[in-house]
């Protein structure tokens, strides 16, 4: 499948989901520093990789999973938990993409500063999307289960 | 107030990669940007401003550990999806004990 966007998407969020997930990212970020702040960069730097929005993000894959199939008359059960599942998939794929983002900032920052943190997005946007093609090209009789 | 333009920088980040991913399909295309840096572009910018690069940098070896910590969670995440009778929020909120015992454990052998 080709990677596509779907805007009618953003239709099917409430404005307070939206507002729930600022909020979220606004405390997470406020969160990973007081961490750093009371426990060092060591143990704060950890947090940078929490799944804080995660758990709300993926409630909402699938509540709106399965209100979609429940206008159609399906019972959305099953849809919604695969929506959920795939979209772990996708994160535990970008999660290699977020590891390359952090080597690149632990090694270019003392000498590029700003220019390191462009540069580290960008790897992870490439490693992401590159371990991501990968993982769709496996083949079919490692996709069971 | 620096509490309170971190929160403002952080949700407005997290909020654009999440708008993001509800617009980008196939799903699992989408979930990359679940795992985007968003917390950490914020959190890494502030610390260099503040902190100095040296701060910035250990923060970034840890965050190495918290991303492999990221890649467990969300393959426990996707196998209690597809294999249990469980909800989103239920295998999210179950699996984060994972995240704390992989990374700190990581860390304690790694760094100490």
């Amino acid at each position: 499948m080709i990677v596509h966007t779907k805007w009618s998407a953003l239709s099917q969020s409430h404005w307070y989901e939206y507002a729930i997930r600022f909020v979220l990212g606004g405390l997470a970020t406020v969160f990973t520093g007081a961490i750093a702040h009371s426990w060092g960069p060591a143990v704060g730097g950890l947090f940078l990789a929490f799944p804080a929005i995660f758990c709300a993000s993926a409630t909402l894959i699938e509540k709106h999973e399965r209100e979609r199939k429940q206008k159609i008359g399906v019972n959305g059960q099953r849809r919604s938990k695969e929506a959920v599942a795939l979209d772990a998939a996708g994160t535990a794929i970008g999660s290699i993409g977020l590891a390359a983002f952090a080597l690149v900032v632990w090694h270019l920052i003392p000498d590029y500063g700003f220019g390191a943190i462009a540069v580290a997005a960008l790897a992870w946007l490439v490693i992401s999307i590159a371990m991501w093609r990968i993982w769709r090209a496996r083949p079919k009789v490692w996709r069971s289960g | 107030m620096e509490y309170f333009t971190r929160f403002m920088i952080g949700g407005l980040i997290v909020s654009s990669f999440t708008m993001l991913g509800d617009v980008l399909r196939p799903k699992s295309f989408a979930g990359l940007f679940s795992a985007a840096p968003s917390v950490a572009l914020a959190t890494l910018s502030l610390a260099l401003l503040k902190e100095g690069d040296g701060y910035a940098a250990i923060e970034a070896r840890s965050m190495v550990i918290g991303s492999i910590a990221l890649f467990l969670y969300a393959l426990i995440v996707c196998q209690t999806m597809m294999r249990f009778r469980c909800s989103a929020l239920g295998a999210t909120i179950l699996s984060l004990p994972l995240w704390f015992a992989a990374a700190f454990a990581t860390k304690f052998i790694l760094l100490g």
